[in-house]
């Protein structure tokens, strides 16, 4: 199994922490949910005082910082050396954004930043698009983990791009890869977690359900589904019907 | 009844007063910075009673005695009986449907019912939820009336730094954050005061939108207040350049107008808020904490006040009543 740096996840769900209606309803839905891994922005939350931190702290899982928000290379690693004294982690998913309404990353201050950052020792996941040779960069500067968008952050469209992701993960089968934002619906999970991705991460789709906890289960069921599936070898699909039941010796009246 | 001693003259606090006094115990009043202003966060809230909006997200303890806020208050100050409006932009109705699966006690209206409500919004092909039973007051008028009413029942407010420690008797601690209660914590919030001639509205708006909600409160004489972030800092000082730039953008989005409108004040504090956002009557020994109050201050301060009244007139403990 595929670990992210050297930590192999229980639950292949990581979740955001951001725009619940209380952190009462964010930590029943972290439970509910069984994710391993909780990802927090460094910038605009916990900034002055530490309760939201605590409470984040006190639900026990992998802290993933991350620089949400940044549109340069510069603010980006300015952040990730803020969140690593903060959070004591050298884990830091890398956002860089390229353009405010898509939120699309930008390549090329992505690229840059997570050189700086790979070589002062963080352990980068790059929230990167389905591109390949992008990746193949990530993968030369230092990345040895991959964070694919399903969709643009907060769409929740799921996969736009199933055959691009689906290249992206035959391309790098030693890269644990998580498929991170787009997605709306457990099913968007399931199907990212039987292609072979190795996690899933999302925040708005569960946040802002009508009932996040309810809606935190059924995305840690998908995902684990999703998981089993792709494990237990899923049949390829073929065009002609083929019986499950013999049909030769069946007694004919 | 003994000596009962109220630390802390914000909503809470004056609330407290207000509910003892109905039932003929006079309390003393004592806050550190004298009477109501700048240095709490009653005063920089946006006075809107709006709690079936509030129900989107808030827990059902804020939807059913946030109903009653409404009388609490005429009691005590102007209110304005005008409902709510909710309104998204064109390419965000998704988020008026949601917000109207998520709540009740509003009727969706457009066209002619809109132009009708409020001429200013009503533009082609707008929709509009009015929570027709909803109300707003003027915080800082409801503070002053409040003040006045405790005063002509003898209670006045006496500048002095005070803890439950340094006083015997029964307290009632309404300090917010400065109590320092375990769980509770701060959540940012930021407002900005515009005046202008050219925008009319009767009631509050609130603006969904999925990364820049906004709310407007009339304040009469062409004042609104636009609010509020909410942000998961403790972090204090004066309002940043992003949340000024977020509240000025939706405000322009709703109406062109604002931005030739004058920006008068602005302001930031903190909202004593626990997990999960709903306020709390704790006693500990002698001693009653309200606190909590989160974005629910002038919402939820009655019926804060009403369950420690009658807690210590009966020894009642109501839904909000915690004991540690």
């Amino acid at each position: 199994m595929r670990d992210f740096y050297g930590v192999t996840l229980d639950s292949p769900l990581m979740l955001g922490t951001a725009q619940y209606p209380s952190p009462a309803v964010m930590e029943a839905a972290f439970r509910a949910s069984g994710a391993s891994v909780a990802t927090v922005s460094l910038r605009r939350e916990t900034g002055g005082g530490q309760a939201f931190w605590q409470i984040i702290k006190g639900l026990g899982l992998h802290v993933l910082p991350n620089t949400a928000g940044c549109y340069s290379a510069r603010e980006a690693v300015t952040t990730a050396r803020m969140a690593r004294e903060v959070f004591e982690t050298n884990w830091i998913k890398l956002e860089v954004i390229g353009h405010a309404d898509t939120l699309q990353p930008d390549p090329f201050g992505l690229l840059e930043a997570a050189e700086t950052l790979a070589a002062e020792g963080f352990q980068v996941f790059p929230y990167t698009t389905e591109d390949q040779v992008l990746a193949q960069r990530l993968v030369d500067a230092g990345c040895r983990v991959l964070m694919p968008w399903g969709a643009p952050i907060g769409s929740g469209l799921g996969l736009n791009n199933r055959y691009g992701l689906r290249m992206l993960r035959a391309a790098f089968p030693d890269i644990p890869m998580v498929v991170d934002a787009g997605l709306g619906l457990p099913s968007h999970a399931a199907d990212a977690m039987e292609m072979g991705f190795d996690a899933v991460l999302l925040n708005t789709a569960v946040a802002q359900a009508d009932d996040p906890v309810a809606m935190a289960t059924a995305f840690g069921l998908a995902a684990r589904a999703g998981r089993m599936a792709h494990g237990a070898g899923p049949m390829a699909p073929r065009d002609m019907a083929v019986p499950s039941t013999p049909v030769i010796g069946k007694a004919w009246l | 009844m003994a000596d009962v001693t109220i630390i802390g003259a914000g909503v809470a606090g004056l609330w407290a007063a207000h509910a003892l006094s109905q039932r003929g115990i006079t309390p003393r009043l004592i806050d550190r910075h004298g009477a109501p202003g700048a240095h709490g966060c009653s005063w920089w809230a946006g006075g809107m009673l709006a709690p079936f909006c509030e129900g989107a997200t808030s827990e059902p303890a804020v939807i059913a005695h946030g109903q009653r806020a409404a009388s609490d208050w005429a009691g005590v100050t102007e209110v304005t009986q005008n409902g709510s409006l909710v309104v998204a932009l064109a390419r965000d109705r998704a988020e008026l449907d949601r917000f109207a699966r998520r709540t009740s006690g509003h009727d969706r209206i457009g066209g002619a019912a809109l132009a009708d409500l409020e001429p200013d919004l009503a533009t082609a092909g707008r929709e509009a939820l009015l929570f027709g039973t909803e109300a707003h007051l003027s915080p800082r008028r409801a503070l002053a009336d409040l003040v006045a009413a405790l005063a002509v029942k003898g209670i006045t407010i006496e500048q002095a730094e005070a803890t439950p420690d340094d006083i015997p008797g029964t307290v009632i601690d309404c300090r917010g954050l400065a109590a320092n209660l375990p769980g509770l914590r701060g959540v940012r919030g930021e407002m900005v005061m515009l005046r202008t001639p050219d925008v009319t509205l009767a009631r509050p708006v609130r603006l969904l939108h999925p990364r820049h909600p906004l709310y407007i409160v009339p304040r009469g004489d062409g004042v609104f207040m636009l609010g509020a972030t909410q942000i998961e800092s403790a972090a204090p000082g004066p309002v940043t350049a992003r949340a000024l730039l977020e509240l000025l953008s939706a405000a322009y989005a709703l109406h062109p107008a604002f931005a030739e409108a004058q920006v008068i004040e602005t302001g930031a504090d903190l909202r004593p808020a626990f997990a999960d956002h709903v306020p709390r009557v704790i006693r500990r020994g002698r001693v009653l904490h309200l606190n909590g109050l989160f974005r629910h201050g002038y919402l939820m301060a009655p019926a804060l006040a009403r369950q420690a009244a009658d807690y210590l007139e009966t020894g009642t403990k109501g839904d909000l009543f915690h004991e540690d």
